[in-house]
């Protein structure tokens, strides 16, 4: 197959429409004149995470709480692996990054005095059923920003060191799509899809992350020779059973107990701790007293009414599954369980490794949300911070940079390598049963919710090995459509991702953060030794492991010993 | 869970193939909508709210306790009218957008 080219030239190309990737678009509206292009794979209105709407900002700063005191929480809860001058930059632009998202129409609950009406300790109530579509609706009125929709972005375009574009095709025409630009912020988000779900048959996409992030910004980069971060810290949600809906609705807005079969209240020593009440949890199933449950039974009729509305507006499953037993939460305790991992910097630490302006170890790409790294817990309200922090320094970065120049045999060869996989002849293995094969060997020898996500490193280097041989695999897999295409690529992101992982457990020889690292061959916590970051530049087929020294609140991080 | 498309209600608008996250939604060649992927739905209903001809049914799968019902979206700007239908259980939830999470 022939794909047709389209070369585009802008100032700022920003890869992801989402929550970090549209507050860059209205930053550089904002502040500059710049063209700008956001591209998304799929319709910026409901792409994502926040495809079917939140109802809570977390990460929010309440009074009593100050950005020092937020970053305190964060660092205590992350047992000390942060980067303290990325969650101190991004905790000072909460307050106006939120009257922002407020301005635009989104409805917070405010109390009679007009404050915003917390939940739980760090968050507030909102009715972000719609956060998308506001989102889109001020990017649009921004004149300078051109948003391309069902465009996949798969590599930069890198030229003497430095990041001037990306390389595309379109999801649904036959078309390779070229974006130069003086700079690139990658707001791709992070990777879900790389273990066995819990449901691994019909309902294999009910899962907690949004499984059309396959972790192709981390992907693109790692090929690229960016250095990473915290790959070894996973995460893994503690949700409602089956539907994967949120507890913070019911445990957050009812304050009912979290407890085991026989009504034991198990996870009080946790209770500050994320990783820890997923620990409290997974513990409890293993000594025989799980399930565990939020104790709703009992509930009263406008609370149950409540509950489905609340559900209704951001999380449909969970009350159709209600409805489907003729049962609701006044009537049933609600079943909790651990979704298998993922890797994600919006709520544990992996991502690129960046200095304190989101600038990535590649010149010219900026970062920005859940592909960062070093600032875990940054939730929604973060990644618009970080929208904001990564624009500003990409447009200081333009100021120099001259306007990159089209290079017609690289176009030509990268498209040839894209419809290589058209060409490829017909083979028994398809592009989904090698995702199942690749979420298998996660599952049973990396830790996955059959292993109690407890990982032996006998099995790991085996999972090393098959993740490779899968990755070879990959470049067999026949296209015949585009979304094939897509498939393909979204498979080959996440097995690179896959790579990274391991490499990082295998670099970390300890336990850290409960389930997230539960190395049995090393099952203690080791301060002493570990309070480092593990960081990785993939070069030759090969993660050279970095270790770094913790990075303080005060400092202003620059790379200076770039390596790889 | 997933998407079922009424054939006889679908006008082949392609909002829903538009809007879709994981792009799962394609126009057939008869002019209407065809779910290609279904089990690589998230979910997340974007298609549900966005059909304004009630075309298409939104269930859940046996494996994750899924009895046969499904539900439907009307889309009233400020609330949405869903209405989950199962044999003769009928029931309507009419949603607010900016009122109803309260938790």
């Amino acid at each position: 197959m022939n794909l047709g080219v389209q070369i585009y030239n802008t100032d700022i190309l920003i890869i992801g429409a989402g929550a970090a990737g549209c507050y860059s678009a209205l930053t550089l509206h904002e502040k500059s004149d710049c063209k700008v292009i956001l591209v998304d794979k799929a319709n910026i209105r409901r792409s994502g995470c926040l495809a079917g709407g939140i109802n809570a900002l977390n990460g929010y700063i309440n009074k009593g709480d100050t950005p020092d005191s937020y970053v305190d929480y964060v660092k205590k809860d992350s047992q000390g692996i942060v980067r303290e001058d990325l969650l101190i930059t991004m905790a000072e632009k909460i307050e106006e990054v939120t009257r922002k998202i407020e301005s635009m129409g989104l409805p917070i609950l405010k109390d009679e005095n007009g404050n915003y009406i917390p939940r739980g300790r760090r968050g507030i109530r909102i009715n972000g059923e719609n956060i998308k579509p506001i989102l889109a609706r001020s990017v649009r009125r921004a004149e300078n920003v051109i948003v391309m929709n069902k465009v996949n972005m798969i590599d930069y375009i890198i030229r003497d060191g430095r990041v001037i574009g990306a390389y595309g095709f379109m999801v649904n025409l036959r078309v390779f799509v070229v974006i130069y630009a003086k700079a690139v912020i990658c707001a791709t988000g992070g990777a879900a899809g790389l273990y066995l779900p819990k449901h691994w048959s019909f309902s294999r996409h009910k899962i907690w992350y949004c499984p059309f992030n396959t972790g192709a910004g981390y992907a693109m980069g790692i090929r690229a020779g960016a250095e990473m971060t915290t790959f070894e810290m996973r995460f893994i949600a503690l949700r409602c059973k089956d539907t994967i809906s949120p507890t913070g609705t019911i445990a957050g807005g009812l304050n009912v107990r979290q407890v085991n079969k026989t009504g034991e209240e198990y996870a009080e020593k946790y209770k500050s701790s994320t990783p820890g009440r997923l620990f409290a949890t997974i513990q409890e199933n293993l000594k025989g007293k799980g399930p565990c449950y939020l104790e709703t039974k009992g509930i009263s009729e406008d609370q149950e009414q409540d509950l489905f509305k609340a559900y209704f507006n951001m999380s449909i499953a969970q009350p159709v599954k209600w409805l489907e037993n003729d049962t609701g939460p006044a009537k049933e305790n609600v079943e909790i369980e651990g979704t298998e991992p993922y890797i994600v910097g919006g709520h544990a630490a992996s991502g690129y490794w960046v200095d304190t302006g989101r600038g990535t170890t590649l010149k010219g790409l900026y970062a920005a949300g859940d592909v960062v790294g070093g600032s875990p817990k940054k939730y929604v309200p973060g990644c618009f911070a970080e929208g904001l922090i990564a624009s500003v320094s990409a447009l200081e970065y333009i100021k120099s940079v001259p306007d990159p120049e089209p290079d017609m045999d690289e176009i030509i060869k990268t498209k040839e390598g894209l419809e290589r996989y058209f060409d490829n002849p017909e083979t028994d293995l398809t592009i989904e049963d090698l995702e199942l094969m690749m979420q298998d060997v996660m599952d049973k020898k990396a830790g996955g919710i059959s292993e109690n996500y407890i990982i032996y490193q006998n099995k790991l280097l085996e999972a090393e090995k098959e993740i490779v041989r899968l990755s070879e695999l990959v470049e067999t897999l026949k296209a015949s459509t585009m979304h094939d295409l897509l498939f393909i690529h979204e498979v080959k992101d996440r097995l690179l991702v896959c790579r990274a992982l391991i490499a990082h457990i295998l670099a970390r020889k300890e336990s850290r953060w409960y389930c997230y690292l539960n190395n049995a061959d090393y099952p203690n916590q080791d301060d002493q030794n570990w309070l480092k970051y593990v960081n990785s530049v993939y070069k030759d087929g090969k993660f050279n492991i970095i270790y770094r020294e913790l990075v303080g609140r005060d400092e202003i991080y620059e790379h200076k010993d770039i390596t790889g | 869970m997933s998407i079922k498309i009424l054939q006889d209600k679908c006008i082949g608008c392609g909002k829903c193939v538009d809007i879709c996250p994981g792009n799962l939604l394609e126009l057939g060649v008869n002019g209407k909508v065809e779910m290609m992927y279904p089990k690589d739905c998230w979910g997340c209903a974007a298609c549900l709210k966005e059909c304004t001809q009630e075309a298409l049914l939104y269930y859940i799968g046996e494996d994750m306790g899924g009895k046969g019902g499904y539900l439907v979206a009307k889309d009233k700007v400020d609330t949405i009218d869903f209405i989950y239908v199962r044999g003769e259980k009928k029931v309507k939830f009419t949603v607010n957008r900016k009122t109803a999470s309260q938790y």
